[in-house]
């Protein structure tokens, strides 16, 4: 059985209405550095710490295209393989920017995701709390520990 | 929208109880091109009635009919129709409920093969 599971609990139940209505078979929210916020599907971390990190890549090198082109900023990639399709967008919330990669089967399509990927970003917007005054500074000290407790709220373990 | 396409499409708005018609890239569910009434999402209903006609597809190919000829879905106030045309391309049109239905479905099967 397939399991949605966050880190940040708001961003769980429009994350798991998301993936019915849309039909995605993996989801995976971040921030824009890779940052896993959310998951569904994914069984193993070694594929989520991944896709974070390939999806953050992909977004990055794609708005740095952008800022060569003098586009505005990276938004969204959509590649449709022969049994998979792979939706990556970037979007912002109160809490702040976040990517979301999308992978979904022959049983959806890109149509469909874009159409509830916007009630998810608006979804999220609605039940993200408020920013904290002063953001949590990143200590090298504390990552490993953050990371760890990550995957535990992630897997389960 | 190329010329060929908003003729199409403008045939199909003529009839009395049509409130727009979209060309639909079947597999993907996303507009090929639109003439809608305002109010109308067309994206959504580009990318649900996608799914709905797939999902109709696989269950006529299974039972071995073939694929759909035309979908006529009534709703509590109006109607979805949906014929396929050429390059899996939909021919979709949202109207009234009290539509002329079989002068829709041959103006939507003119424009799918004018679209071929």
């Amino acid at each position: 059985m397939t399991t949605t599971r966050a880190v940040d609990p708001w961003t769980l139940e429009p994350l798991r209405r998301f993936v019915a209505e849309a039909g995605a078979r993996l989801a995976l929210l971040t921030t824009p550095a890779g940052q896993v916020i959310a998951q569904h599907g994914f069984t193993r971390a070694v594929d989520v710490m991944a896709a974070a990190a390939l999806g953050a890549a992909i977004a990055a090198s794609t708005a740095e295209i952008n800022r060569m082109l003098a586009e505005p900023t990276f938004r969204a990639l959509a590649h449709q393989g022969v049994r998979h399709g792979i939706y990556l967008a970037s979007f912002a919330t109160p809490r702040g920017p976040m990517l979301a990669l999308v992978v979904y089967g022959l049983d959806s399509s890109i149509g469909l995701v874009q159409l509830f990927f916007e009630d998810l970003v608006r979804d999220l917007a609605a039940a993200a709390p408020l920013p904290e005054e002063r953001p949590k500074t990143v200590l090298a000290a504390d990552f490993e520990r953050d990371l760890n407790q990550s995957l535990a709220a992630l897997f389960g373990r | 929208m190329k010329p060929g396409f908003r003729y199409v499409l403008d045939a199909i708005t003529r009839i009395r109880g049509v409130n727009g018609a979209i060309l639909v890239a079947g597999e993907d569910g996303l507009i090929v091109a639109e003439s809608l009434m305002e109010g109308v999402r067309g994206n959504a209903v580009a990318a649900l009635a996608a799914s709905l006609y797939q999902r109709f597809r696989r269950a006529t190919e299974f039972a071995g009919v073939r694929r759909p000829e035309f979908l006529h879905l009534q709703a509590a106030e109006g109607s979805l129709l949906v014929v396929p045309a050429p390059n899996d391309v939909l021919v979709v049109a949202v109207a009234a409920g009290d539509i002329n239905v079989g002068l829709a479905r041959l103006e939507m099967i003119r424009a799918s093969e004018a679209i071929a």
